[in-house]
């Protein structure tokens, strides 16, 4: 057995960094497939390097650890430091698993783009970017990869930027989340003004005791405004589904599996706060309820394949949201990881799906694609049931831990918990809904067509992603609570949410749970397996609410409106109005009046700079007479 | 060493002007070369500069005249160190890039010569006369490089800017003579002094304190340039070349920033002490104004002007948050504003170049065409907009964080200036690079020359370097911050706030609301 030390996890985020800056230089020189190759190698390599440091806590026995790299702003007490504990370690092997898949699927899937080794940097950069968030050892340089993230999704959503669209996308998704950073900084600040660093280990060990209630839940709604921004929730959840404008690995990548997941992630990360902040944990959890029911409706009205999975993803995050929110973070962590495994073979599947219908992503130009492309259509068949909650896949066992202890919870949170069970009927309704339209019934397809199953670098991801999301689920069950026994390193002195005891109540809710799915999914299939004259005769049933849930809300269209032109509008006074008007004015007519004083005090001498003279010994003398009046003091 | 550093461009531009005007293919390269003097001094210095010593590091000091009390008189420190590095980095670009002035490129050259004296004069100057005289010469290069190779309104705005910086320097000249004066009444032998370590010791009552402070200041806000001094500076950029754009937002801002950190802080600790908020509201309307107005120009060097004025925000309320972060952030924003915009005024320089036009709208989809000037353009811009990672967020983030238990409330206004950043300089690579190419005249943009490259890869090189590892620059700089924060602290009755003790802040916040 190789016992790697923790100071060699640096190597965690070198490899695949350092893929990214040689892809950077000799990517093109490479060429394809040599530079996916490369890629793919840096980040299995990561994940190797990672699966071997994190044996110690599979046996129970490994210690947290920090280990220094090196000072960054020491006055701030900030460092480039790394952090290994069960939690970070968890989230490198999501990270670096999923990701790596979604290497090896884009060696398919970028087949032929002339910025071929260009993506597989990015893709490269954003693997250590996420590296950098999850094993960042203070608050400093977990904002690093929180940036850096952004960064890469600016990059990854605009990837195809002579589209407009793609460019516009990739500034809102940053913009947006800029927003929320603004809340972040504020609670950086305050971390830094309470404790004097901002390092985990000083903050975490003395929040018990040096922290105030009302610090702690400022600080923790300012983390929680950060976290509504990266993990799109309401009410900046607006850049996630324009994000589907970059190419379809990189939705799965950052848009599903792993860079939404950074709110949950600094929640979680940040719980001995929470604990402190009861007001702040509630105001989570109502958010991702919210969220999680919105996004829901939203995704029953869309008829964009790709769409259809980013508000589920805002809606599956919100679940997500009122776990960490209801202090199940072990809940928490544990749908995020769940989800990346589903949510990735999802979008993968899609992808492999518009490969195959030559870019469309319109489903009602599908359907029947069962026969055409049968891996594509099994291993979605497998994400849908793990997401749409029904055992014993991946998705049933945490969406029922959460649902579980948020009925625990009692008092307010049982309100929440029947949005999130209205929710889990939505979101089998929707996915059942996608499925039928895509895979199952007759054909569609516009002329010149012809679907075909994807390359073998596209399915092979698909498989293990499929059997990720059938047994993911088996490690935290009411009868062997694995990951949580994994994690609690990770949350010591942190009381953490459960599930009721007992078998009677733990099947009862399951039972419900699952049987609102049934009812659901019962739903689509019936409304869905007929001819579209049938699907839109189901959808009029609807009125006018069907139209708002086609368009969103037309939320972009408020935050226009509201938001975005009268800020335009009011950039324009203050550049045009004010500051050419009134301010320059003022300095114009200043020098308008001395030219007109100064040609009246000495009419020979009206030149500019002469003017510069009159004011510089007018100046002079008056500090000179006062100093002389003072008597020098 | 110091005397040899800031004679050595002037020696140069005597070179220049002895070579004879018709071999005009000469002048640029060899004042390239002569620039490269400077930059090697200016390097043996900084690494020869002892990182642990708070003090003013080799001294040099030969009277001028003994009965006014003037000498020539140098010497670095933490605070002026990296400013002295960043101009000697920035002559040797800016030169390299101004082969498309072909009108009088002899007297250009002399012109940015004699340019970098002054100014690498004004940064290392102790004594205040020599201080004035050089931070006076820098006017007259500067004006002649608006206001002959400059744009169309070259002139209005050449006028503007030594009127308006003019103006603040006669007030500071007759604040700096009323300092001597006061020593020449303070010291039993009666003599006047302008020697900066002198000055330091003088007795100065509390109103004469606020008049003296105001000033400096009004002086030295008016180059930051310090919201609401700063229109003569948008016109100035838009008119200057190149290099003058570079220098100008690199360097001579600084000026202004520096001058209020070495002079009014240690001259004046009382009244900086009680004149904290006017100037830490005004840096912050600062941040936000100038954010918010950049957003909206349709000429793309206006644009950066503006985030100028945004930034350098910044590093005027990291200076009057007087903490030991702030004034650290200050001083390495300050450095890092000038090779961050620096770079962004040569990218904007060399679109000029090719496509005689600055206006936004003219541009579009030029990622296809030049895509590593898109590159370097979009580096850049995120450098600006104060990516982790890069330079520009280390000052940002020591600034707020650092004034933030002095300043709370303004802070958090200030922090809303790093979502304005993303959106102006991000709607503004969308415009000019991204998209479909439309206009033909742009079809055929060529990408960045080896020459021009290697002109940017220096500066990009040390945005990851001071992003990264800014301890080379911050361990240089923390004793001197931290020695003017002292003396603060011993002079008057005010204690900088020690972190871990929110609950200060919080009861003086919660005692201010309802």
């Amino acid at each position: 057995m190789i016992e790697l030390p923790t100071e060699a996890l640096w190597l965690v985020i070198a490899l695949p960094l350092g893929g990214s800056v040689l892809l950077h230089f000799v990517g093109r020189w490479l060429g394809e497939p040599r530079a996916g190759y490369l890629a793919c190698a840096a980040s299995l390599a990561a994940f190797g390097v990672a699966a071997v440091a994190a044996v110690p806590f599979f046996t129970g026995e490994g210690h947290p650890s920090q280990s220094l790299l090196w000072e960054w702003m020491p006055a701030v007490g900030a460092s480039f430091e790394i952090a290994w504990d069960p939690l970070s370690a968890l989230m490198t092997l999501v990270v670096t698993g999923v990701g790596s898949l979604i290497h090896i699927y884009s060696l398919g899937y970028m087949h032929g783009d002339p910025r071929f080794a260009r993506f597989f940097t990015y893709l490269n950069l954003f693997t250590a970017s996420m590296l950098t968030l999850v094993l960042a050892g203070n608050y400093a340089m977990l904002f690093v990869g929180w940036e850096l993230v952004g960064l890469c999704s600016y990059l990854l959503i605009s990837f195809w930027f002579t589209r407009p669209s793609a460019a516009a996308a990739g500034k809102k998704a940053f913009v947006v989340n800029r927003i929320g950073d603004f809340g972040f900084l504020i609670a950086l600040m305050l971390i830094f003004s309470s404790f004097g660093t901002l390092s985990y280990s000083g903050v975490f060990g003395r929040a018990a005791d040096e922290l105030t209630g009302s610090a702690a839940t400022l600080i923790g709604l300012m983390l929680a405004a950060g976290a509504i921004g990266k993990s799109a929730q309401i009410p900046l959840y607006v850049w996630l589904p324009d994000a589907m404008e970059g190419p379809t690995p990189v939705s799965a990548l950052i848009h599903a599996a792993t860079m939404v997941t950074a709110g949950v992630y600094v929640i979680a990360r940040s719980a001995p706060i929470f604990e402190l902040a009861p007001a702040a944990s509630g105001a989570v959890a109502a958010v991702g309820a919210l969220t999680a029911l919105w996004a829901a409706t939203i995704a029953i009205g869309q008829s964009d394949i790709k769409r259809v999975l980013a508000y589920s993803t805002i809606s599956q995050l919100g679940y997500m949201f009122l776990a960490v929110g209801a202090t199940a973070y072990v809940a928490g962590v544990f749908h995020l990881m769940t989800h990346a495994f589903f949510k990735a073979l999802l979008f993968l599947g899609a992808g492999s799906v518009i490969h195959a219908m030559g870019g469309r992503q319109d489903m009602e130009e599908m359907g029947g694609l069962r026969k055409a492309m049968p891996v594509t259509f099994l291993t979605m068949g497998i994400g849908v049931v793990a997401i749409a909650g029904f055992p014993p896949l991946a998705g049933f066992w945490s969406k029922d831990e959460i649902l579980g202890v948020v009925f625990n919870q009692g008092g307010l949170f049982t309100v929440l918990w029947l949005v999130g069970l209205i929710t889990a009927l939505l979101t089998a309704f929707y996915m059942i809904r996608q499925f039928v339209m895509v895979f199952l019934g007759e054909p569609r397809w516009p002329e010149g067509v012809v679907p075909h199953e994807s390359p073998r670098s596209m399915t092979v991801p698909l498989v293990l992603l499929a059997l990720l999301s059938v047994v993911g689920g088996l490690v935290n069950t009411p009868f062997r609570l694995g990951l949580e026994h994994f994690l609690e390193p990770a949350f010591e002195g942190v009381k953490l949410g459960h599930p009721a005891e007992g078998v009677v109540s733990i099947l009862v809710l399951a039972a419900v749970a699952v049987g609102a799915g049934a009812v659901g999914a019962a739903m689509a299939f019936f409304a869905y397996h007929r001819p579209p004259e049938a699907w839109r005769r189901f959808q009029a049933a609807f009125g006018k609410v069907w139209g708002w849930w086609e368009d969103g809300y037309r939320v972009d269209d408020i935050y226009g409106t509201m938001l975005v032109a009268p800020g335009r509008r009011l950039a324009e006074q203050a550049a045009f109005r004010v500051d050419l008007g009134v301010v320059d004015g003022a300095v114009n007519g200043v020098a308008r009046l001395v030219r007109a004083t100064g040609a009246m005090i000495r009419p020979a001498q009206s030149g500019l700079i002469r003017q510069y003279g009159l004011w510089f010994g007018l100046g002079l003398v008056a500090l000179l007479a006062w100093i002389l009046v003072r008597g020098g003091v | 060493m110091l005397t040899l550093l800031v004679l050595t461009p002037l020696l140069g531009a005597v070179v220049i002007s002895l070579i004879p005007a018709r071999r005009r293919e000469l002048h640029l390269p060899l004042g390239i070369a002569l620039s490269v003097a400077p930059l090697g001094l200016a390097g043996a210095m900084f690494f020869s500069f002892d990182a642990g010593e708070a003090s003013f590091q080799m001294v040099e000091k030969v009277v001028w005249w003994e009965p006014w009390g003037v000498s020539w008189q140098l010497g670095v420190d933490g605070i002026s160190l990296g400013m002295v590095a960043l101009t000697a980095i920035l002559f040797p670009l800016s030169l390299a890039v101004s082969d498309s002035i072909s009108h009088r490129r002899k007297a250009f050259v002399v012109a940015m010569l004699f340019l970098e004296t002054g100014l690498i004069g004004t940064f290392l100057a102790l004594d205040l006369l020599l201080f004035f005289v050089f931070f006076e010469v820098i006017l007259v290069p500067m004006y002649l490089i608006i206001g002959v190779w400059g744009g169309e309104r070259r002139i209005y705005a050449a006028v503007k800017f030594f009127i308006y910086t003019a103006f603040g320097s006669a007030l500071l000249l007759a604040a700096i003579i009323a300092l001597a004066v006061m020593h020449a009444s303070q010291t039993p032998d009666g003599l006047l002094s302008f020697d900066y370590l002198a000055l330091l010791d003088l007795d100065i009552s509390s109103t004469a304190q606020m008049w003296l402070f105001g000033a400096f200041a009004l002086a030295f806000a008016i180059k930051v340039p310090l919201f609401p001094f700063h229109t003569w500076l948008p016109d100035a950029h838009v008119e200057a070349p190149t290099a003058g754009s570079v220098l100008l937002a690199g360097v001579l801002l600084k000026l202004g920033t520096y001058g209020l950190l070495r002079f009014n802080l240690t001259l004046f600790p009382e009244a900086t002490v009680s004149l904290v908020p006017v100037l830490a509201v005004l840096a912050v309307v600062g941040i936000i104004y100038g954010a918010v107005v950049a957003i909206v120009q349709p000429d793309l060097k206006k644009l950066v002007a503006y985030s100028s004025v945004s930034h350098l925000g910044f590093v005027v309320l990291g200076i009057f948050a007087l903490t030991s972060a702030g004034l650290q952030g200050a001083v390495i924003q300050n450095v890092n504003h000038g090779i961050t915009t620096g770079a962004l005024f040569l990218l904007v320089g060399m679109l000029y170049d090719r496509r005689h036009t600055k206006q936004i709208s003219d541009f579009g989809g030029l990622a296809t065409p030049a895509p590593l000037m898109a590159g370097f353009f979009l580096f850049m811009a995120f450098a600006s907009i104060g990516l982790p990672g890069l330079n520009g967020f280390v000052g940002e983030f020591l600034v707020l964080v650092g004034s933030f238990p002095s300043l709370p409330s303004l802070t958090v206004v200030a922090a809303f200036g790093v979502v304005l950043a993303a959106i102006y300089m991000l709607w503004a690579y969308q415009r000019v690079f991204t998209g479909p190419v439309e206009r033909p005249e742009n079809r055929k943009l060529t990408d960045l020359s080896p020459k021009e490259t290697a002109v940017l890869a220096p500066l990009a090189a040390l945005v990851l370097l001071l992003g990264l590892y800014p301890g080379i620059l911050l361990e240089r700089t923390a004793p001197s911050v931290e020695a003017i924060l002292d003396r603060i602290e011993q002079n008057t009755d005010y204690e900088a706030p020690s972190p871990g003790r929110l609950a200060d802040v919080f009861t003086t916040t919660s005692e201010e609301g309802p």
